[in-house]
């Protein structure tokens, strides 16, 4: 599938999602209450059949989060980026875990240094961090440590 | 007027034994006798001059300046020249530790645990900017170390980011130096025979 032939399925599963091509993949913005039944379609679908999940992260934007994930199919050879806007306070969005059993690993770390709230993760606990690190969140642009972090 | 006659001829020869071991020479002097020769020489310095030409590495790296310290060991510089060929994954058979890269929080009891694992005699090189003082990763961390001398005492600092093997391989050569000198932090904190061993 082509670039052009994805937006018209993305269209036709989701009418609310925002697509931007501006960057080199395809993009499209959606609410988090869309994600886990879009996520469900995009992979089961027979014609997008994204089945592999290779970047699972978070971008911190001071006034909200984004999720970010980029899909990619190894049979049709065409990649999506799916991106959706977080609450700060209230981080949260379902685990994509079931469909791609990649995201377990890299939504405990999305979880250790964003602190986004993996809904329904069936193990959700630090990865790399030692113990006692829940409640701060090392990569979010407030994060302060007076006992680790100088600033000029 | 300088009589040039008084000042030529050989310039008064110090003893080997006597002098500043820096040079990887052996420190010591063989008197030809009748039936064979005396070696005159200090134990102290052939002890020195023995461990400081053949200092056993431990494996050990943590980020990218172990690639630098693997060209080091490679066929192309070659740190088997000056008697570091055997570098070793156990730090109980290893003389000296090169810490090759960044050392985090949660790294940091390793190091320890491996330093105190070896044995005596045991030297300490930090090599590039993050061993040295944390480098990069100075302000705005979460994680690193500001220098691996806050967990264990170092010999010889390289500076780089990450050091050229040949900086690698002058580091090696000053701790060879140092060990001939009787210098480094190991030696100076050994008891000395002259104030009784406890």
């Amino acid at each position: 599938m082509n670039n052009e032939q994805i937006k018209i399925a993305i269209a036709d599963l989701l009418p609310s999602a925002i697509i931007e091509e501006s960057s080199e993949w395809l993009t499209i913005h959606i609410e988090s209450v869309d994600w886990l039944p879009l996520a469900e379609k995009l992979r089961n679908t027979a014609e997008l059949y994204f089945d592999y999940l290779f970047c699972l992260t978070c971008v911190d934007w001071k006034s909200h989060l984004t999720m970010v994930y980029h899909l990619t199919s190894t049979f049709h050879r065409h990649t999506l980026v799916v991106k959706s806007k977080l609450d700060r306070d209230d981080a949260r969005i379902e685990t994509v875990t079931m469909i791609w059993r990649t995201a377990e690993f890299h939504e405990r770390e999305v979880y250790e240094l964003f602190g986004v709230n993996f809904l329904h993760h069936p193990d959700l606990r630090l990865l790399i961090l030692p113990d006692g690190w829940e409640g701060k969140y090392p990569l979010r642009k407030d994060f302060e440590d007076p006992v680790n972090i100088i600033k000029l | 007027m300088v009589d040039s006659s008084k000042i030529s001829g050989e310039i008064p020869k110090i003893p080997p034994w006597k002098q500043d071991h820096g040079t990887a020479e052996f420190p010591g002097e063989v008197y030809n006798t009748p039936g064979g020769g005396i070696l005159l020489s200090k134990l102290d310095n052939v002890i020195n001059w023995a461990r400081s030409n053949s200092l056993w590495p431990l494996v050990f790296g943590t980020s990218c300046c172990a690639i630098e310290m693997m060209s080091t060991a490679s066929a192309k510089y070659d740190w088997s020249r000056f008697g570091f060929e055997v570098a070793r994954a156990t730090p109980r058979q290893a003389d000296v530790i090169i810490i090759a890269g960044t050392i985090v929080n949660k790294m940091a009891p390793v190091l320890k645990r491996l330093y105190d694992q070896m044995g005596d005699p045991k030297y300490v090189i930090a090599m590039g900017a993050c061993a040295t003082s944390g480098g990069p990763f100075f302000y705005n961390t979460y994680s690193v170390v500001k220098g691996a001398d806050h967990i264990i005492p170092v010999d010889v600092y390289i500076a780089g980011c990450p050091p050229r093997p040949e900086a690698l391989l002058h580091a090696m050569i000053t701790l060879q130096e140092k060990i001939r000198k009787g210098l480094t932090r190991e030696q100076i904190r050994m008891p000395k025979p002259e104030q009784g061993f406890k």
